[in-house]
């Protein structure tokens, strides 16, 4: 469940300095997230599109990605166009549905999937790991990091005690209904995983003490900048900048 | 409940980046360098928990566990959700990049305003006023996320707010699930660990 499945690879994007990786990342969504017009939505749409192609990744696997997480986004398309005022597309007795909403729920799908799209093909292209260790570079606050490492490391951990309490309960009968048992059981679970979670920190806590942990996480990575990674940082750039012309000067 | 990428106006994730800022400036102050390995393996559980998909007449839902997070954290919620989202987005593209501040905001409020309210309820020794505080803990959290939700999209246009309506009423099911599950873990916590339910995780500074 919780597997990096996109984070290993050989391509360009993959080999591309994670510092980088994040600053366009974040540049870009801000960017189409304010977007407005369509034309310039569907230039980032292919742009983002571009990138998941450098990146060589399982079509399959990113288009099921976005599958999982257009939920919402249908529901916007069930609901807008009836509730956007407008010119009338067509109507269902007194329902009546607008081009200007259709319009604006499709503009919708467009920008969330840009972004979307440049995640997968950015973010999930790094390992954690190495995004926590770019993220401290990057001078967020060493706080964050560290409980972003810690958290992310410790997850499999508390996966695998997850599994094994579910093991125990299904050997134990358990067969989940909608009734108080149910609902009980779960919330020993929960119960038992916070409580496992806490002497488990302690135990932490303490092997860190002993091995002379004073709060700051040390890394053997270097990070360099080379030739293309200069080269695609100005590429994005001068993209994302044409998408904020393109935006201004194209009235749609 | 995440809001996806792309659907909020501008002026909408601005406030919201600005109040999770603020919350989470908050949390890190009452978050030593030593208390990170604890609060850290927590987060993980809670991660963790919110995999767990509880049935709900013919269909499921996944734990939200915010109240009771907001409970055992108080202002650490707000680093804690930060993280747990931030993954979620990297990892499984759920919610995104400047989302991240307005989802922050809708799940790690509501838990420091169950902290403040039922913090100290749910330790008291009758047992009816522990339970109760403990269901309306879990209640009150997911339906102050909804109406957080619903704030968010109602400010970005008039046309979302029926569906900001709708979410808010598919989010009852899920109010009482987390009511019932609160409930029951709050007095597993203070039958096993009553330490954990004292505030040990978020000391002020």
């Amino acid at each position: 469940m919780v597997d990096e499945e996109f984070s290993t690879g050989e391509s360009f994007i993959h080999g591309l300095d994670p510092r980088i990786k994040i600053i366009v990342a974040v540049l870009f969504s801000v960017v189409v997230a304010v977007l407005s017009n369509f034309v310039s939505l569907l230039v980032a749409l292919f742009l983002s599109l571009i990138l998941v192609v450098l990146a060589r990744l399982s079509m399959k696997r990113v288009f099921y990605r976005l599958f999982l997480v257009n939920g919402l986004i249908l529901f916007l398309w069930i609901f807008l166009p009836f509730t956007y005022q407008g010119e009338t597309w067509f109507d269902i007795g007194p329902l009546v549905a607008t081009k200007e909403g259709l319009l604006y729920a499709s503009q919708i799908t467009v920008k969330c999937n840009a972004i979307l799209l440049t995640m997968i093909a950015l973010l999930a292209t790094t390992p954690i790991f190495t995004l926590g260790h770019a993220m401290s570079q990057l001078c967020f606050p060493d706080k964050i990091t560290h409980l972003f490492l810690f958290t992310y490391r410790y997850i499999h951990v508390i996966f695998q005690e997850y599994h094994r309490l579910v093991n125990a309960m299904r050997i134990r009968g358990f067969i989940p209904h909608t009734n108080i048992h149910t609902y009980r059981s779960y919330a020993y679970l929960v119960g038992m995983l916070l409580v496992r979670s806490y002497d488990r920190a302690e135990r932490i806590h303490k092997a860190m003490i002993c091995r002379g942990f004073n709060g700051r996480y040390y890394t053997l990575v270097q990070f360099s900048i080379k030739m293309r990674d200069v080269f695609y940082l100005s590429l994005m750039l001068i993209a994302i900048l044409g998408l904020v012309i393109l935006q201004w000067k194209v009235t749609l | 409940m995440h809001i996806s990428e792309g659907v909020l106006s501008a002026p909408v994730l601005i406030t919201g980046t600005a109040l999770a800022v603020a919350g989470i400036s908050l949390g890190l102050k009452r978050m030593d360098y030593d208390r990170i390995p604890q609060v850290a393996v927590l987060s993980s559980a809670f991660f963790v928990a919110s995999l767990i998909h509880v049935p709900v007449g013919p269909s499921s839902v996944h734990l939200i566990l915010n109240g009771i997070n907001g409970l055992l954290l108080g202002w650490v919620c707000f680093p804690s959700m930060l993280v747990a989202l931030a993954l979620q987005a990297i990892l499984f593209q759920f919610g995104g990049i400047t989302v991240l501040g307005v989802n922050t905001v809708t799940m790690a409020l509501p838990g420091v305003i169950c902290y403040y309210l039922f913090g100290r309820l749910v330790n008291q020794e009758s047992r009816f006023l522990s339970s109760a505080s403990g269901f309306a803990c879990g209640f009150l959290s997911v339906l102050l996320s909804g109406i957080l939700v619903a704030i968010s999209l109602a400010f970005t246009g008039k046309s979302f707010l029926s569906v900001a309506k709708l979410i808010i009423l598919a989010h009852v099911p899920v109010m009482i699930a987390e009511g019932v599950i609160t409930l029951f873990c709050v007095a597993f916590l203070k039958r096993v660990k009553p330490e954990m339910l004292g505030g040990v995780y978020g000391k002020a500074s």
